[in-house]
């Protein structure tokens, strides 16, 4: 039988080429409930490709269904080229998933923790040993190894769901939305270990509701509203098309930004009303503001920040993304 | 396919349950004590039994022989100790690892399937189930309660009774909505361990003795009966069987309701 060696390197090939991850026409329901409203993307190997959009656009159940524990209601979606439907085991054998609350074993320590999930993959004991003794160095715990789960931050109990989920070896990682809920500086130590597995030519699959973890994590994201993708590309690409490279932020106080739409429409290239001030989209922040001032139309506050995805999913949508 | 390949994979269907009965080992390393705990209710039914209550009574009839009755009540509440284990590990345990916890959550993200968790949860009650049998068992024997040497069947038989009722256990709490619904486990099983012919003979219930072939725990306990007699007969082939069909049941009910309501 000459062939049959072949047929595994062929498959390895053609899936280096094509996405780890590809839906298409994908769709969830529940009864009349549409939560995924039939998506297209596709993963590259060695990307941290993300899912942006505020709460209830269908992220985490998109998660769920690539994590291979929520069926499809239609569509098709396929893993390493294996249909969840019929390889779901197989899939997550190659999987890591970091859920969105910690699902840590509260009756264990933190070693034990990532030991007992090791033999869930039918890892051997010593091998596990090692492993965990390696990730919780990676994620900063070592010396938390003995202690019990409860006690640990949100910040510690995330690193250790991010050790746990690496146990295997895992060729994509999922983490559904890894940040929410933490302080500011735990953000930062969990993005610069996030950045590190990344540079590691890992696949990370991420969802957030934070355009600057998206801005700084993700080669490729989508923007999800409603169940739907409305936006697809490079954090770059998406602001460049979306957006203008500066934005000024316009306050002048409650129930008075609204006369000022039209001022601040003649020295931007749009204008966006929130309930406390106006956004003017513009190449040139500080020059809108002076013309302005020339013209005597003086802010209680003004701002000038560069563009970012926030100003992408509001024109893409109408919304913010954190309401 | 090869015959090597087959046997592979059937060895790693079977091993991926004991995952859970490592963790759960895992668990209990560090609170053994409370494994022992567990023994005393039946011990001390035991020995409240043996002091005073078994002079009161005097002697009972079975299969045709005369003996203390002591030795006829002892196989009953071993048969009853390893359904409150089972019982015990299989409701309460298993409905905060469900909810409160989200245990089985995070165990079906690994290979590991809602079969495999059924299947590894309830061989831990039935472990647990057999430990104490057979540490009852070995009191019996110090206190000269066993008739026959085939009294080592109790132990198998106990693990038979510990899987049917930690898969019908397991099977009920799947349908748990709330810690309240468990004030119904005791409403089952006390009146399963009062009527079960475990405390006198079915002979007692007159015309009205079928009714008790409606109790699960009434088949466990003429088994268990049996086994310290040393009497064996076709008959018990149906106790058996009655045990093995409502475990499999069970076990199956408790695997498709994990699917249904976490894989969704």
């Amino acid at each position: 039988m000459p062939n049959r060696n072949l047929g595994p390197i062929f498959v390895t090939v053609t899936s280096m080429r094509e996405g780890v991850i590809t839906a298409t026409g994908l769709v969830k329901s529940f009864g009349g409930l549409v939560a995924v409203g039939g998506i297209d993307f596709t993963v590259m190997p060695g990307e941290a490709f993300g899912f942006l959009g505020p709460n209830g656009a269908g992220k985490t159940s998109t998660m769920r269904m690539i994590g291979c524990v929520s069926p499809p209601t239609t569509g098709d979606l396929q893993l390493f080229g294996l249909d969840p439907r019929h390889d779901g085991r197989t899939i997550r054998a190659r999987l890591g998933v970091v859920p969105q609350m910690d699902q840590l074993d509260n009756e264990l320590t933190v070693v034990e923790n990532l030991l007992i999930y090791a033999r869930y993959f039918d890892i051997s004991r010593r091998e596990a040993r090692s492993r965990a003794t390696e990730l919780l160095e990676f994620v900063q715990l070592s010396e938390r190894a003995n202690s019990k789960v409860e006690p640990l931050s949100g910040g510690q109990k995330r690193r250790v769901s991010i050790a746990r989920s690496l146990i295997n070896d895992p060729d994509v990682l999922i983490l559904d939305e890894p940040t929410t809920g933490l302080d500011p500086q735990a953000r930062h130590v969990l993005w610069d270990r996030l950045y590190q597995l990344k540079e590691e030519g890992r696949t990370l699959v991420l969802t957030t509701h934070y355009m600057d973890e998206a801005e700084q994590l993700c080669d490729r994201l989508v923007v999800m509203d409603g169940g739907r993708i409305v936006a697809e590309g490079s954090p770059q690409s998406l602001i460049a098309t979306y957006a203008t490279r500066e934005v000024l932020e316009l306050r002048f106080g409650r129930g008075r930004n609204a006369d000022h739409v039209a001022d601040a429409a003649e020295v931007g290239e749009r204008v966006e009303e929130l309930p406390d001030r106006l956004l003017v989209y513009t190449t040139d922040g500080e020059g809108s503001l002076a013309t302005l001032r020339n013209r005597n139309i003086v802010p209680d506050s003004a701002l000038v920040r560069r563009s970012s995805l926030e100003d992408v999913f509001l024109r893409l949508t109408g919304r913010t993304l954190v309401d | 396919m090869s015959l090597v390949t087959t046997s592979a994979s059937v060895w790693r269907d079977i091993r991926r349950p004991q995952r859970l009965i490592e963790r759960s080992a895992m668990v209990y390393r560090r609170n053994w004590i409370i494994i022992l705990s567990g023994l005393f209710e039946p011990m001390l039914f035991l020995l409240s039994i043996r002091v005073g209550l078994s002079q009161l009574v005097g002697d009972v009839e079975v299969s045709g022989r005369r003996i203390a009755y002591d030795e006829f009540v002892a196989p009953g509440l071993l048969a009853a100790a390893a359904m409150n284990g089972a019982i015990f590990d299989s409701t309460m345990n298993i409905f905060h690892k469900w909810k409160a916890s989200k245990l089985y959550d995070a165990l079906l993200t690994t290979p590991l399937t809602a079969a495999d968790i059924a299947v590894g949860e309830i061989g831990w009650a039935v472990l647990r189930g057999t430990i104490y049998a057979t540490a009852f068992l070995i009191t019996m024997a110090a206190m000269g309660m066993v008739e026959s040497a085939w009294v080592v069947m109790a132990v198998p038989v106990a693990a038979l009774i510990g899987f049917t009722f930690a898969s019908l256990g397991m099977a009920a709490t799947t349908f748990m909505r709330s810690w309240a619904d468990f004030e119904y486990v005791p409403a089952a099983t006390l009146p399963l361990f009062l009527f079960s012919a475990t405390f006198y003979p079915v002979s007692a219930y007159g015309d009205w003795s079928w009714v008790v072939n409606l109790s699960p725990l009434y088949h466990g306990v003429e088994l268990v009966r049996a086994a310290n007699l040393g009497v064996w007969e076709a008959a018990l082939l149906a106790h058996v069987a009655v045990l093995v069909v409502l475990g499999v049941a069970g076990t199956t009910v408790a695997a498709r309701r994990i699917e249904k309501l976490l894989l969704s």
